[in-house]
């Protein structure tokens, strides 16, 4: 697979029979060394940006390659040669952004980030000063209830679709519309949630148990498709091993299947609980904003990083510079959140997942 | 399980506990009910909050209903469909270059790292797309107008803040690169090897393998994973709200000032100070996105089903 295997046959046969040369280990790097410097003598007196520059450097290196391998090895490889550019560039050029992306907030978001920052809200801040306190806890809470309302109802359903289900004609429908779920845009679960509770209360609710809603909504799909895929690879000769010693279902469920898997369980539901916590579209359709800490979902509105973060950057007061660094940092918290959300999902899933893959 | 099994167990269990058995079987029952009912909450708290829209006199709503949704859908398939043409392939080169081309020990982790640029919350994407990206995005615009201005998608006069259809369909790109990527990965990967090695063995150079080998295997995920990517950047809200200036023109022009909206942006800029009429046609818009995401979404599981009933791997 890596490609040795035919150069092998090539250096072994004799010169006679060679109908072609091969470039030597160091001709990729070297090329590409080459290119790159020739480019930066062209920049330099185009006086053009190191962007283009990458992007010169990369066409005439795949060119360069090309070429050179087409005149010293033959078609075959040189279009070989050209593919692994290609795909290798293809992947150096996806994480520009990503490289970008985490540059920009960290650079943007940490003239913020200090002490205020997590200890005051907004109330009374016209100006500079001021933090997200208010919407720090506003995410905790929200994003928790949502945790609370959509793991059970996601592992239960997940049990009933692999334990109890059997292709029942309940469990395929099931399955079809937790499918259709997963599809929903999240600003259409902000509309649900808005919408259910019109009808309830009348128009114009905003509070945080409606935004817990339309997350929850949102997480259900999640958390049933991650638990019902690692129910599945528990194998059946430990099921089967518990009802021969007389277990009932329902407790071989709870003290066999589950323990065997719940590393597995854990980890889909911290990932699910990653996705959620940084939606912005249901919580500003539902929730909306306040200046200052308001505690209780049941009551008014509520400040989230995310939402607080869209409102200070888009309908930023006077002053501008204060409110869009209160955005930046915002943006970086929740990152940082989510990040470390990813990374305690990978660690539960490296500890405590099952052996038995 | 099969159905024997579940039946002669049933038989075995019932005389010793009949209760522990039903009140955890009706739960777990229970719960996939509760998601069914939810969902059809979804379907007809939606519909009956959309009606008032439908039946709005011309009066309240000039134009109707149609002319609100219409140039929203054209704009919402836009900036989807750009995403599409830019993110698909480079998603299938990032795909192979992790399955096939990087070193295995190091495979795991590239994938990894890719997987970080979907867990990124999209309001980051907004700022970042609004901050960096389209500032970024004029020099290159006028570029594009003055070199390739016969091409109408180029047509200009360029935008001087950035805030242009090609960006938001840039930044959609990014965010719908991950899942294509994860799908197309995950194909790649289950390439019967015997394939693999029967092509590198009558002398194929890697790329010749993957082409006659990987590619055709991969094909129907390739094309299931862009279309759950295009049901992601169809729903995508906040990054388009706060990317793109919208002045409601139905154009294909992707580098100037005048862009359509999309739906779900539009829901998040005028609904929170929206009242009367116009939250119902704001929903009656939600629920068209909804169905155009429902189509895509059920399009990617048929195409993966049907590969599952030809393909030899599982």
């Amino acid at each position: 697979m890596t490609g040795t295997g035919l150069e092998a046959p090539a250096s072994t046969t004799p010169a006679v029979l060679r109908r072609k040369g091969s470039l030597p280990r160091w001709a990729p790097l070297g090329i590409l060394a080459a290119t790159a410097v020739v480019m930066a003598g062209v920049a330099a007196a185009t006086g053009s940006g190191v962007g283009l520059w990458a992007f010169l450097t990369a066409v005439v290196y795949a060119v360069a390659t090309y070429t050179t391998s087409r005149v010293v090895e033959g078609a075959r490889k040189a279009a070989d040669r050209l593919v692994t550019v290609i795909v290798t560039g293809a992947f150096v050029l996806a994480m520009v952004p990503l490289v970008s992306v985490l540059w920009t907030v960290i650079a943007q978001g940490w003239e913020r980030f200090d002490v205020t920052f997590f200890t005051n809200s907004m109330r009374g801040i016209v100006g500079e000063g001021g933090g997200a306190l208010h919407a720090i806890q506003g995410t905790l809470i929200i994003t928790g209830l949502a945790a609370a309302m959509s793991i059970p109802v996601g592992v239960l359903t997940a049990i009933y679709l692999v334990e109890y289900g059997s292709n029942s004609k309940l469990s395929r429908a099931i399955t079809f519309f937790v499918d259709v779920m997963t599809g929903i845009p999240s600003i259409v679960a902000g509309l649900f949630a808005y919408a259910l509770f019109t009808l309830l209360l009348g128009p114009g609710v905003r509070f945080g148990f409606v935004g817990a809603v339309a997350l929850t909504v949102l997480m259900i799909p999640i958390v049933v498709r991650s638990t019902e895929e690692m129910l599945k690879i528990v194998p059946n000769e430990l099921r089967e091993a518990a009802f021969a010693l007389g277990v009932p279902k329902w407790r071989t469920i709870l003290k066999v299947v589950i323990p065997t898997t719940a590393g597995g369980i854990a980890t889909g539901i911290t990932l699910a609980i990653a996705r959620v916590i940084g939606e912005t579209a249901p919580l500003l359709v539902t929730v909306g904003l306040a200046t200052g800490v308001n505690l209780n979902p049941f009551d008014s509105r509520m400040a989230t990083l995310p939402v607080f973060s869209y409102y200070s950057y888009a309908t930023p007061g006077v002053p501008r510079d204060p409110f869009l660094d209160r955005a930046w940092t915002a943006a970086l918290v929740l990152m940082l959140i989510v990040m470390i959300l990813n990374v305690v999902a990978r660690l539960i899933s490296r500890y405590f997942s099952p052996k038995t893959r | 399980m099969t159905t024997t099994e579940v039946k002669s167990e049933q038989k075995a269990a019932k005389p010793v506990t009949q209760l522990g058995d039903r009140i955890f079987a009706g739960s777990a029952k229970g719960a996939g009910i509760a998601i069914l009912v939810v969902l059809a909450g979804v379907a007809s708290f939606l519909l009956i909050e959309a009606f008032p829209a439908v039946t709005a006199p011309e009066s309240e709503l000039p134009g109707g209903l149609v002319a609100y949704v219409g140039p929203l859908i054209f704009g919402t398939l836009l900036g989807a469909v750009i995403a599409l043409v830019v993110a698909t392939p480079a998603a299938v080169a990032v795909a192979l270059f992790i399955s096939h081309y990087a070193p295995r020990r190091l495979s795991q982790g590239l994938s990894y790292i890719v997987d970080l640029l979907a867990a990124v919350p999209s309001i980051v994407y907004g700022l970042w797309g609004a901050w960096t990206l389209a500032p970024l995005s004029v020099p290159l615009s006028n570029w594009l107008t003055d070199n390739l201005g016969w091409i109408p998608l180029f047509a200009g006069p360029a935008s001087t803040t950035g805030r242009t259809m090609m960006v938001v369909g840039l930044v959609l790109a990014v965010m719908i690169l991950p899942i294509i990527t994860a799908v197309a990965r995950e194909v790649f990967l289950q390439t019967p090897s015997l394939h693999e090695e029967a092509a590198l063995a009558l002398g194929a150079t890697r790329w010749e393998m993957i082409r006659m080998a990987v590619l055709p295997f991969g094909r129907s995920g390739i094309i299931s994973g862009a279309m759950l990517g295009l049901g992601r950047a169809l729903g995508e809200t906040m990054a388009v709200a706060m990317i793109l200036s919208v002045s409601g023109a139905v154009t294909f022009n992707l580098i100037s000032s005048e862009n359509p909206g999309t739906i779900a942006a539009n829901i998040a800029l005028q609904f929170p100070e929206a009242s009367g009429i116009t939250v119902n046609v704001l929903i009656a818009s939600g629920l068209v996105l909804f169905v155009i995401t429902l189509l895509v979404n059920m399009l990617a599981r048929y195409i993966v089903e049907r590969r599952r009933d030809f393909s030899g791997a599982n």
